[in-house]
């Protein structure tokens, strides 16, 4: 009986590694390659776009083929590393650059530097690239990001007679609060909504135009965080305009972006900072008649500076066949399929020669303002911080939170972001 | 007396807020489903779509493979719900029945196993399903379900065997009934509600399982319910929310009609024989 149940085991644990060692190469026996691309569009013209530009790619390339897979935002990064663990990632990864640095470090992505073609490498500016540089390795592509903006009643904004800014001639966070107080009145109409569901990205991205970095690497390498009178700028405008002025409404400080729309609609509020891409819902949504125009979001002692997180495309380190599916980023990311790639996502491209296109410099719909704001966008401040994710999670969400609302004061705000913060950042550098 | 009428009153005020707080979500999600977008962006919505259009349901089935990510849903479920039931029920009879330490020792562990996380198990998991050649399976997805699935109907038929009275099992063997014919002719016809409720559960809880499914099934063709209508939602929780309702209302017919469908059985069973006439 015994010796029964030995070799069944030994027999199961044969089959699991024969199926181990002949595991799929993405090779076969022709000689054709074929490659997984995982990609994250999800609105029906970007997803038209990835796939016409794969089955492009296709036509053209007989012995490499893609294979386009469809992923989604939400659970990407658990995805994704199950994937890496148990050898079975896509070979071409669609992503986030604030996601990529945990792949990064962990050798699951490959070093790009030698891989990608020159003329993608020149297009992108350093910038950009930066989001995606995690020590001496390049580990992705950056090729859309969004800008913050203020999308506003043009209406409402006409009628005040406010001075409409442009990316040349920006409001100052100063002349925001003025103009917001200005517009809001006392029978529940604001100025403007805040939708600060996730208040730390918004915050600190936009704190970079008023000379905000609160994360400060020192010599030894180490980051520390330090709030300074550059991190104060932002914050203390919102808080003021809840609180002080009531220009701002209170109720959708705890709201999303797309949760703000209904009253924007409505005529609740003036403006709403939102991201880019929301412009595609407002053109969906908005009631027939609605007048809104895009307004760059207010300049500091930096200008119009804001960090972003950029979308990217990434190659797994397990895969064997690296330079094509780098062949295949260069391809997809010409600056003419960018182009297709950028309309579809409604958002910027990174690359200079796409963002020259015409098709994104048009007003209609408020491209021509976002594409005059690409050149001040940089990598977002904490995003290749290690502990960043617990620290925003654990300290600053909630202590923006409760700065917003009231319930703290800035004194309060600052002691929390810098001395729990320090203590969180402290245990990821030992 | 008016203190009894006005307590009933109160008791029957507490089950209607009880329905209208279940109901609401789904109400809800049909009405979104047949709204056009700019009724989504109202700032007063209301809960009869004044312009309905079936717009969303066609973008729905446009964009995602929603007839095929339902069909795999479905052998997923009925799969993994057959088979749980097939190997918990003769597992709970013996741990009702015997009650050894070896099998109080096998119901502990069954409950502690319930509180294992997800993310604990999916690594292992996924590993030894990629020996056994079994990613981006839906066999591969049923074994886990069924493992995931095992306990708790474990648990649950344990329960439901206890409450059969051993004498019935006795006086059949004084009949002179083998174990067997007792097992299929006077336990199991018993025992019927509490497989069909068992089933119920694991059929539910596969049928709405994400992280699994989201994990082990690569390709399009493959992937399960769920795992598609995640694919109306964008970075940082934008959502087109228009088809997403509309896909998400049908994802939720199928278990209300195997609710429909059962549930009569159920609660028949489970009230049968219950007051001595």
């Amino acid at each position: 009986m015994r010796t029964k149940r030995l070799v069944a085991m030994g027999v199961a644990l044969l089959l699991m590694g024969s199926a181990a060692c002949t595991g799929g190469d993405g090779g076969a026996e022709d000689g054709r390659i074929t490659l997984r691309f995982q990609s994250l569009a999800w609105q029906e013209e970007s997803v038209d776009v990835n796939k016409e530009l794969v089955k492009e790619w296709n036509a053209t390339h007989s012995d490499v083929k893609v294979e386009y897979v469809q992923g989604s935002w939400d659970s990407v990064h658990d995805q994704l590393l199950t994937s890496f663990e148990g050898g079975e990632a896509p070979d071409i990864i669609h992503d986030a650059s604030d996601d990529l640095a945990d792949f990064a470090y962990g050798g699951y992505l490959a070093d790009l530097r030698d891989l990608l073609p020159e003329r993608l490498k020149s297009d992108i500016p350093q910038r950009s690239w930066e989001t995606v540089t995690f020590g001496d390795g390049v580990y992705g592509v950056p090729f859309l990001q969004e800008p913050r903006v203020l999308i506003a009643n043009a209406k409402w904004l006409r009628e005040s007679g406010v001075r409409i800014p442009t990316p040349e001639k920006p409001w100052t966070w100063g002349e925001f609060r003025e103009i917001t107080d200005e517009l809001g009145d006392e029978e529940g109409k604001y100025g403007v909504a805040w939708p600060l569901k996730e208040p730390v990205s918004a915050t600190l991205n936009l704190s970079l135009a008023t000379g905000g970095q609160l994360f400060h690497r020192g010599a030894d390498g180490k980051v520390r965080i330090r709030f300074g009178a550059g991190d104060e700028v932002v914050p203390r405008t919102i808080h003021d305009q809840v609180n002080t002025d009531g220009s701002a409404s209170s109720s959708t400080l705890g709201s999303g972006g797309s949760d703000t729309l209904p009253g924007f609609f409505g005529g609740k509020y003036a403006m709403v900072p939102l991201g880019f891409s929301y412009r595609q819902q407002i053109v969906q949504q908005a009631p027939k008649g609605f007048e809104w125009q895009v307004l760059p979001a207010p300049a500091g002692a930096d200008g119009l500076t804001q960090g972003v997180s950029p979308q990217t495309l990434s190659v797994a380190e397990d895969s064997p066949h690296k330079k094509e599916a780098a062949a295949f980023i260069g391809f997809l990311l010409q600056p003419s399929n960018m182009v297709r790639l950028a309309l579809g996502d409604w958002m910027l491209p990174t690359g200079t020669g796409a963002l020259r296109d015409p098709a994104l410099r048009v007003e209609e719909d408020g491209w021509a303002i976002g594409a005059g704001l690409a050149r001040y966008l940089r990598s977002a401040p904490a995003q290749s911080v290690r502990g960043y994710p617990e620290w925003k999670d654990k300290v600053a969400t909630p202590a923006f939170q409760e700065y917003y609302s009231g319930a703290i004061g800035l004194g309060e705000l600052r002691e929390r972001l810098v001395r729990d913060g320090n203590l969180v950042l402290a245990r990821y550098q030992r | 007396m008016r203190t009894r009428k006005s307590a009933r009153a109160g008791q029957y005020l507490a089950l209607l807020a009880y329905l209208v707080f279940l109901a609401f979500p789904f109400l809800w999600l049909i009405s979104t489903a047949f709204k056009p977008p700019r009724e989504l962006g109202s700032l007063h919505p209301t809960w009869i779509p004044k312009d309905p259009t079936l717009a969303n349901f066609r973008q729905a089935f446009d964009e995602q493979p929603l007839l095929d990510a339902a069909l795999n849903s479905l052998i997923a479920a009925v799969g993994a719900a057959v088979i749980a039931v097939l190997i918990a029920t003769p597992m709970a009879y013996v741990m009702a029945r015997h009650r050894t330490r070896l099998a109080r020792a096998a119901t502990g562990w069954v409950v502690v196993s319930q509180a294992f996380p997800f993310v604990l198990v999916i690594i292992p998991l996924f590993l030894v399903l990629k020996n056994l050649r079994l990613i981006n399976s839906v066999p591969g997805l049923i074994m886990v379900y069924v493992v995931w699935a095992l306990p708790f109907a474990l648990w649950m038929l344990v329960g439901y065997v206890r409450a059969v009275p051993t004498e019935l099992e006795e006086a059949a063997a004084v009949d002179g009934a083998g174990r067997l014919r007792t097992l299929v002719s006077i336990t199991a016809p018993l025992l019927a509600p509490g497989i069909v409720a068992t089933a119920l559960f694991a059929f539910i809880s596969a049928w709405n399982e994400f992280f699994f499914a989201l994990v082990l099934l690569k390709t399009p063709e493959k992937q399960t319910l769920p795992v598609v209508l995640t694919h109306f939602i964008g970075a940082e929780g934008v959502a087109d929310l228009g088809p997403l309702a509309a896909a998400a209302f049908l994802a939720t017919l199928p278990s209300l009609v195997v609710f429909a469908v059962i549930q009569k059985r159920i609660t028949g069973g489970m009230l049968a024989g219950a007051v001595k006439s």
